[in-house]
C-alpha cells in the first residue's frame, strides 16, 4: 500500500507539502542522533564539576582525589586550556573554565574524564572545593541598582515621544514582569570528539552554529580552524539553546581528546542541562502611552531591562531585537525605547526562537487593551487603528514597512474566527457566571527578518552532480527539526526538475562549507535555499551551455522539465545528459553563495533597515479561568499566518503550531524559579512544566494565508517560519488578561504578569476585585 | 549467583545473568543491546521519550503497556515481553502503520521524542483502546513534544487504524506461558542483590530478614533515586512478582487495594467507589507512571505531595501493614508522622489500603491543583468529605496535601463545620479555620499565600458544586463545552 511518504518522496516541486525527510527514520528510531552514533574504542566519558555558589572566590580547588579514583583519566580545569581561555561569542567575557572567581550556580568550574560516565560523576564528587562567598545579583531590580551592565544602556527614538504622550488626550503606563523561558529540547547537549592525526579533531556536536563551535574549540585549544571539524546531522531540538550553549561542552571533550588522544564524550543530563544552560531572557517592561478619544496611539514609551546572566553571550543582539519589536505591528507616531542589559549571576541566558522579539511585544499588547478598556472599546478595534498600513509605515528604527499586509491578515481572522459573536457570547456568558469567565483576543504578530548583525546574513552551498545522475546536497544550515533539509532539497530538485530521491541530503560539516552562520534568526531556508540555488544555477549553466553545444541548439531551447531535457529537438533524461557531460570533461560539482540584499544598520543611532521584509501572522485565542483557583484553559484558537509563498506548507504549518504551543507555554506553564542562592529549582520535567497535549485545544484552526507573497526576492517567494508563530501566543496572554479583566467589567487593568500561572492568575482576580471594591 | 532474568524480545527469548539489579532498562538497551531508537530525555519518567511497551501475561491474556524504561529496573522485565521501536519493523522492512501515519500527519519534527511516541500509540493500539481525541491525549500525556504542538501527534493516532497483530496475540501468550518463572528471581551482583519472591509469605519473609532493604513497586520514586540521586541501592525486594498483593478485593462496604496494584488497575475500581477518584487517578502522572507505580507506594513512601492520600484520607482509608506473619491496621491519617517519616516499623511494609465505599448522599471531592493540568505534581491537592443530613452537616473528613510536612486532616475545619448548617456562610467560616489548620510553604510549585487561598476556595468550590451551580471548574472540559 503506498502511502503519502512513498508518494511525496517522488514529488520535486516546492510550494508541495512534503515530509520531513527524515520523518521515516524519525518514527522506526532508525535516525542517529549523537548520542546514537557507535561508540569508539577507547572512548572516555565526561562529567562537569558546577559551581555551587552565585557568586564567590574558589579558594581551594582540590582535585586530587578525584584524579585518584577509579577509572579517571584526566582532570580539566582552567590551567589545562592551552589557548585562549574564553568561549564567548561576542565579548570576551566567558571562560571555557573559570579563574579563581565563579558567577553562576551551575557554572562549569572543572571536568572529569574516565572510563565510563559513572565513573566520572561519582569522582567528581570527591572534589573538594572551598569558596569565600562574593554579593550575588541575582534579579533584575538588584543588578539595576548596582549599575551592573553588560554593556551601556541603548536608546532609540522617533520624534519626542514624551511630548506626544504629554500633549496626548489620554495617558496610561503599566509594568509588565515577563518570565524566562528553558528551551526544554528534548535531546540534552552532546558532543563527540575523535582526534586524528596531527592533532587534528573531528568534533559531532548537537549545535546550531558549527562553525562557531570549531572557531572557538581551535581558539581555546591553540589550533587553527582548518585543523577542527565540526559535523552535525540533526539535533533533536534546539530553538536557540544550541546557538552557543553548545560549545562550552564540544570544547571541553575537544580538550579531553587534545590532551589524552583518546576520543571523548560529554553528554548532559537533563538537570545539569537545565542548571548550566542559558535560557530565554527574564524582562521588566515600563510602558507608557499617549493616545486620542479614537484609540490611536500618540506615542508610546518602554523602558526595558534584561536579566543576561553572568556573560554577555548574544544578549547585546537578543536586547537590540527587544526594542526592534516594541512596535509589534503598531505604527507609532512617536516612541523612546530604552533598553538596561543587566550583568546578574545567574547562568548567561541566550537565544531562543523569537530573540528578545517575543518580550519586546509583551507590552505594546497590553497597551493596547488598557486603551481599549479606558475607552469602552474592544480592544481588536484599537489594534486594527494602530496597525503599520493603517495608523503609518515607519519604525521607530527609520524602517520604512512596505510590506504591511497585516490589516487583510487581521481582518481575514476576524471573520474566519467568528470574532465579534464569540466576543459577545464571552461578555454574555461572563455576565451570567461568577466562578468561571472567559476571555478572547485576537492579536497580530510582525516580525523582523534578517540577522540584525549585518554580517551574518550571508550564506554557502555545496551541490555534486554525481555521473549517475544523483545529487548530493550540501549546505551551511543545521537541522533541529524545522525541516530546512527538506526545504532546500525542493529548491535543489525543483532547479533540476528532478524527483526529490534523487537529492541526498547530508550532515552538516565545516569541511564541505566553511564560515557559516548559526542556523538562527529564522533565516535557515532564506539564506541557504538561495545559496543552493545559486549552486545548481552555476552546475546548470555549464550543463545548457554543453547541451547547445552538443545538440547545436541556443541555450534558450535547452528546458529541464520533470520528464527530461529538451535541447532543441533531442530530449533525453537528465541522467543522460550528466552521464555526457561527464565524458565531455564539464565540472558538475559547484560552491553557491548568498548574501542578503539591502539591509545595512547603524546601530551607534538605531537607524537604518536592519530587516530585509517582514513576517506577519494573527491569532485568536479563547480562553476560560476559574477565579477560585487560577486554573485556566485554552479552549481554542485560530491562526493566519504569512508565509509567503510557502516553500512547503506541511513543514511551514507545523512550524506555526509548534511554535505557537511553545509560545504559550512560556506565557502559562512554563515557570523557572530560582531561590535566594540563586540555584534553579526547577530543573527537570517534574517540576518545569512545558505544554502537553491536553494544553493543545481541539478547536485548532490554523491556516496559511493564502495571500502570501513576499515582496522581495526570496527564495521561491517564501517567507521565513521559525520564530514568528511563537509570538502569536501572545493572543493567549492576552486572553487570561480579559478573563481577569471581566471580573470587573474591564474597569481596571490586570496586573497579570507572565508566565500567567494560576497562581499568578488568582492573584491577578483578587488585586482587581479588591480595586474595584476600593473604588465602587 | 541465581537463575538469570529472561524476557522475550522480537520473539526471542533473551536472558541477563550478572547484571546490577538497578541498571535500567534504557541503558540495557542504549548501550548494551546497542537499539537506540528509545531515547533518554529526563531520566525521571516525566517525558516519555524512553517510552517501551511490555506485555505481561494476566490471567491468561496478554496486556500491554506503555513504561519509561529509564526507570524501569532490568530485573523487572522477568517473565514479559519488551518491545521497543525497534520491534516494530514489519517482516518486510516496511513501516508499521502506526509509524506510517505519524509520516503522513507529520507527526515527527526534530524526532527525538517520536519514538516514545510511537510506542504509546503502539501500546494504546494493542489494548485497543479508543482514539477519540480525549483518549488520545490521556494516553499521550506522559509523552512531551517541544516540536510540534501534538496535533499532527494526535492526528496520527487518529489515524492509525486497528491492531495489525492481534492474531499474534494468543501465540505471545504461549511464548510467555513459557517463560513464566517457576522459581523466584534472586541474585547478587557486586554486593548488591535483588530479591523477587512470587508469594506474600516469602515477600514478608524477605523483608523482615532484610529490614534495611528497598522494596520496589513501580520503581516511579525509587527509580529516580538511582537516576537522579545517584544512590547505590544494596538490596532490592519487589512486590511485583507476588500474586497475592496485585489484587483488588471487593469487600462489600470497601475495596481493599493490594499493595502490588497499579494506579492503572486502580482507576477503574476507584472509580467505581466514587468518580472523583477515577478523575484524580487520571491526572497521575502520566499513563507509564500509572502502568508502573502504585497506590500503595505513593502512600508507603509518605510524600507530603502524594496525590492519593488527601482522597484516601478523606475517604476514611485504613492501612495495613505486615511484618512476617502479623499485620496491623490503622487509620491512614495517622501512618504520616512527620516529614519523611511514617508509622512504618522495622521489617514491615505497607500490604494494602482499605478504601470505603464512600455513602452517595455524601459530599465528596478530590481536588487538584498544578501549573499543568496533566502529569504534574500537586501544589495542593483536596480530598473533602461531608456528611450532611436536613441541611446540617453531620461529619467532616478533610484533608490536604501540599499544605504541610505530611497529608494532614485539616481539624479545625472540620470543627466549624461539623454541626452547622451546610451554606456558603458556614463554608466561608470553616474556610478561614484552615489558617489554624495549616501553615504552608512557599517553593517552586506554590508560594505559601497562593496555596492557603486556593485551599479555602476549594472548599466554597466543594460546596458550590453540591448546590449544584453552574459549572464552576475551568478544567472539566465538558461544563464549559455545555456553555
Amino acid at each position: 500500500m503506498p502511502d503519502a511518504g512513498d508518494a511525496l518522496r517522488t514529488l520535486s516541486a516546492v510550494h508541495s507539502a512534503i515530509a520531513h525527510d527524515s520523518a521515516e527514520k524519525h518514527v522506526s528510531g532508525e535516525a542517529l542522533y549523537i548520542d546514537d552514533l557507535p561508540e569508539p574504542a577507547g572512548l572516555l566519558h565526561l562529567f562537569v564539576g558546577q559551581s555551587t555558589r552565585a557568586h564567590a572566590r574558589v579558594t581551594r580547588l582540590d582535585l586530587s582525589v578525584v584524579r585518584g579514583a577509579p577509572g579517571v583519566v584526566c582532570v580539566l580545569t582552567a590551567a589545562d586550556v592551552p589557548g585562549k581561555n574564553d568561549i564567548g561569542p561576542v565579548q570576551n567575557d566567558e571562560p571555557l573554565l573559570p579563574e579563581g572567581v565563579v558567577r553562576f550556580v551551575g557554572q562549569p568550574l572543572f571536568a572529569v574524564a574516565a572510563e565510563s560516565l559513572p565513573k566520572a560523576r561519582a569522582a567528581a564528587a570527591l572534589a573538594v572545593i572551598e569558596y569565600e562567598d562574593l554579593p550575588p545579583l541575582l534579579t533584575i531590580e538588584a543588578a539595576q541598582a548596582a549599575n551592573s551592565l553588560i554593556e551601556d544602556s541603548q536608546t532609540m527614538r522617533l520624534g519626542d515621544a514624551r511630548a506626544a504622550i504629554a500633549a496626548a488626550p489620554h495617558t496610561i503606563s503599566g509594568r509588565l514582569v515577563i518570565g524566562g523561558q528553558d528551551h526544554f529540547y528534548l535531546e540534552g547537549q552532546v558532543a563527540l570528539v575523535i582526534p586524528g592525526e596531527d592533532g587534528d579533531l573531528h568534533v559531532w556536536s548537537s549545535t546550531q552554529h558549527p562553525t562557531e563551535t570549531q572557531h572557538l574549540i581551535a581558539r581555546c585549544l591553540g589550533l587553527s580552524d582548518h585543523s577542527v571539524v565540526v559535523e552535525i546531522r540533526r539535533m533533536g531540538g534546539a530553538f536557540g539553546g544550541k546557538e552557543t550553549q553548545s560549545v562550552q561542552y564540544a570544547a571541553l571533550a575537544a580538550l579531553t581528546a587534545q590532551k589524552t588522544g583518546r576520543p571523548a564524550k560529554i553528554r548532559l543530563d537533563r538537570d545539569d542541562d537545565m542548571v548550566m544552560t542559558g535560557k530565554r531572557h527574564a524582562f521588566i517592561a515600563n510602558w507608557q502611552v499617549g493616545f486620542g478619544d479614537d484609540g490611536r496611539l500618540a506615542g508610546a514609551a518602554f523602558d526595558l531591562a534584561s536579566r543576561c546572566g553572568h556573560s554577555a553571550d548574544l544578549s547585546i543582539a537578543i536586547n537590540d531585537r527587544a526594542m526592534f519589536h516594541c512596535d509589534n505591528a503598531y505604527a507609532l507616531p512617536a516612541a523612546q525605547i530604552v533598553s538596561h542589559r543587566l550583568r546578574t549571576n545567574t547562568v548567561s541566558d541566550t537565544a531562543f526562537r523569537g530573540f528578545g522579539g517575543p518580550q519586546g511585544m509583551m507590552a505594546i499588547e497590553r497597551a493596547m487593551e488598557a486603551i481599549a478598556w479606558r475607552l469602552g472599546k474592544d480592544p481588536l478595534d484599537v489594534r486594527l487603528a494602530n496597525l503599520y498600513g493603517v495608523a503609518g509605515d515607519r519604525t521607530p528604527y527609520g524602517q520604512t514597512v512596505t510590506d504591511a499586509v497585516i490589516f487583510e491578515i487581521m481582518t481575514e481572522l476576524e471573520a474566519s474566527s467568528d470574532y465579534r459573536a464569540r466576543r459577545q457570547a464571552v461578555a454574555a456568558w461572563n455576565a451570567e457566571n461568577t466562578i468561571l469567565k472567559r476571555g478572547i483576543s485576537l492579536t497580530p504578530v510582525k516580525f523582523g527578518i534578517s540577522f540584525t548583525a549585518n554580517h551574518l546574513n550571508q550564506a554557502g552551498a555545496l551541490v555534486h552532480v554525481y555521473a549517475d545522475g544523483s545529487i548530493q546536497l550540501n549546505h551551511g544550515g543545521t537541522e533541529m527539526g524545522q525541516g530546512l533539509n527538506i526545504k532546500v532539497a525542493q529548491v535543489v530538485a525543483h532547479e533540476f526538475q528532478v524527483p526529490l530521491d534523487r537529492v541526498k541530503i547530508t550532515a552538516t560539516r565545516t569541511d564541505k562549507v566553511p564560515n557559516t552562520s548559526a542556523t538562527a534568526a529564522s533565516s535557515g531556508s532564506d539564506l541557504n535555499g538561495m545559496a543552493a540555488q545559486a549552486a545548481c544555477h552555476v552546475i546548470k549553466q555549464r550543463l545548457i551551455d554543453f547541451a547547445a553545444r552538443e545538440f547545436d541548439c541556443a541555450p534558450t531551447a535547452v528546458v529541464f522539465a520533470p520528464d527530461g531535457v529538451t535541447a532543441g529537438e533531442t530530449r533525453l533524461s537528465f541522467t543522460e545528459l550528466v552521464r555526457r557531460a561527464y565524458f565531455n570533461r564539464i565540472s558538475l560539482s559547484s560552491t553557491g553563495f548568498y548574501r542578503t540584499p539591502e539591509i545595512h544598520y547603524d546601530r551607534a543611532k538605531h537607524h537604518g533597515r536592519p530587516f530585509y521584509y517582514f513576517a506577519y501572522g494573527a491569532a485568536c485565542s479563547e480562553v476560560v479561568i476559574d477565579t477560585l483557583t487560577g486554573e485556566n484553559k485554552v479552549t481554542r484558537v485560530d491562526i493566519l499566518h504569512d508565509c509567503g509563498r510557502s516553500l512547503n506548507p506541511a513543514v511551514d504549518a507545523g512550524q506555526i503550531e509548534g511554535g505557537f504551543i511553545q509560545g504559550m507555554g512560556w506565557l502559562t506553564t512554563e515557570e523557572l524559579v530560582f531561590d535566594d542562592l540563586g540555584r534553579l529549582r526547577t530543573h527537570a520535567p517534574s517540576t518545569y512544566k512545558i505544554p502537553a497535549a491536553g494544553d493543545r485545544p481541539d478547536a485548532f484552526n490554523l491556516s496559511l494565508w493564502q495571500g502570501g507573497e513576499n515582496r522581495e526576492a526570496t527564495i521561491h517567494r517564501s517567507k521565513a517560519v521559525g520564530e514568528p508563530p511563537l509570538m502569536l501566543a501572545i493572543s493567549v496572554f492576552s486572553a487570561l488578561t480579559d478573563a481577569v479583566a471581566s471580573v470587573a467589567d474591564h474597569r481596571f487593568l490586570p496586573s497579570l504578569d507572565a508566565p500567567a500561572t494560576p497562581e499568578r492568575i488568582l492573584m491577578a482576580v483578587d488585586d482587581v476585585r479588591r480595586r474595584a471594591e476600593a473604588g465602587a | 549467583m541465581g537463575r538469570p532474568i529472561r524476557f522475550l524480545l522480537d520473539g526471542e527469548v533473551r536472558e541477563l545473568a550478572d547484571v546490577d539489579p538497578t541498571l535500567t532498562v534504557l541503558n540495557l538497551l542504549r548501550y548494551d543491546l546497542r537499539r537506540t531508537g528509545t531515547k533518554e530525555g529526563c531520566a525521571e519518567g516525566d517525558c516519555g521519550a524512553c517510552t517501551v511497551v511490555l506485555g505481561e501475561l494476566q490471567g491468561g491474556r496478554v496486556r500491554f503497556r506503555a513504561v519509561n524504561a529509564c526507570i524501569l529496573f532490568a530485573p523487572m522485565l522477568d517473565g514479559r515481553a519488551l518491545f521497543t521501536v525497534e520491534s516494530l519493523k514489519r517482516g518486510d522492512g516496511a513501516l508499521h502503520p502506526i509509524q506510517r501515519a505519524m509520516v503522513a500527519n507529520h507527526g515527527s519534527q526534530c524526532g527525538f521524542c517520536t519514538p516514545g511516541f510511537v510506542m504509546s500509540l503502539y501500546a494504546h493500539q494493542r489494548a485497543e483502546a479508543a482514539t477519540d481525541s480525549q483518549t488520545l491525549k490521556d494516553a499521550l500525556a506522559g509523552n512531551l513534544c517541544r516540536c510540534t504542538g501534538y496535533g499532527p501527534i494526535l492526528a496520527a493516532g487518529q489515524a492509525m487504524g486497528l491492531d495489525p497483530d492481534a492474531r499474534l496475540t494468543d501465540a505471545l501468550a504461549v511464548e510467555l506461558a513459557a517463560i513464566q518463572p517457576v522459581e523466584s528471581l534472586e541474585f547478587e551482583h557486586r554486593g548488591r542483590r535483588f530479591l523477587a519472591p512470587r508469594t506474600l509469605a516469602g515477600f514478608a519473609a524477605a523483608v523482615e530478614a532484610n529490614p534495611d532493604a528497598t522494596i520496589l513497586a513501580g520503581g516511579t520514586d525509587v527509580g529516580l533515586w538511582v537516576t537522579k540521586q545517584h544512590r547505590a541501592l544494596p538490596t532490592v525486594i519487589s512486590i511485583n512478582e507476588v500474586a497475592e498483593l496485585r489484587r483488588i478485593d471487593d469487600l462489600g462496604e470497601s475495596l481493599r487495594v493490594g499493595a502490588g496494584v497499579r494506579y492503572a488497575e486502580a482507576v477503574e475500581p476507584l472509580a467505581d467507589l466514587h468518580p472523583e477518584f477515577g478523575a484524580l487517578l487520571r491526572r497521575l502522572g502520566g499513563l507509564q507512571v500509572r502502568n508502573l507505580g502504585t497506590v500503595c507506594g505513593n502512600v508507603a513512601n509518605g510524600s507530603p505531595i502524594g496525590d492519593t492520600p488527601p482522597a484516601l484520607i478523606a475517604a476514611g482509608a485504613t492501612l495495613v501493614l505486615r511484618k512476617g506473619q502479623t499485620t496491623r491496621s490503622l487509620p491512614l491519617e495517622d501512618y504520616f508522622l512527620a516529614y519523611g517519616k511514617q508509622d512504618r516499623r522495622l521489617g514491615e511494609f505497607v500490604e494494602a489500603v482499605i478504601v470505603p465505599r464512600i455513602a452517595s448522599s455524601r459530599v465528596f471531592r478530590i481536588y487538584k491543583l498544578s501549573k499543568r493540568f496533566d502529569q504534574d505534581i500537586s501544589a495542593v491537592c483536596a480530598g473533602i468529605s461531608v456528611g450532611v443530613a436536613d441541611g446540617r452537616v453531620t461529619d467532616a473528613r478533610i484533608a490536604f496535601g501540599g499544605m504541610a510536612a505530611t497529608p494532614k486532616r485539616a481539624l479545625a475545619t472540620e470543627a466549624a463545620l461539623t454541626g452547622k448548617s451546610w451554606t456558603e456562610a458556614t463554608v466561608r467560616a470553616a474556610a478561614e479555620a484552615l489558617a489554624q489548620d495549616f501553615q504552608p510553604i512557599d517553593d517552586m510549585r506554590a508560594s505559601a499565600a497562593y496555596r492557603l487561598k486556593a485551599a479555602q476556595n476549594l472548599l466554597l468550590r466543594a460546596w458550590l458544586e453540591s448546590a449544584g451551580a453552574a459549572p464552576v471548574r475551568a478544567l472539566d472540559a465538558k461544563a464549559v463545552a455545555r456553555a
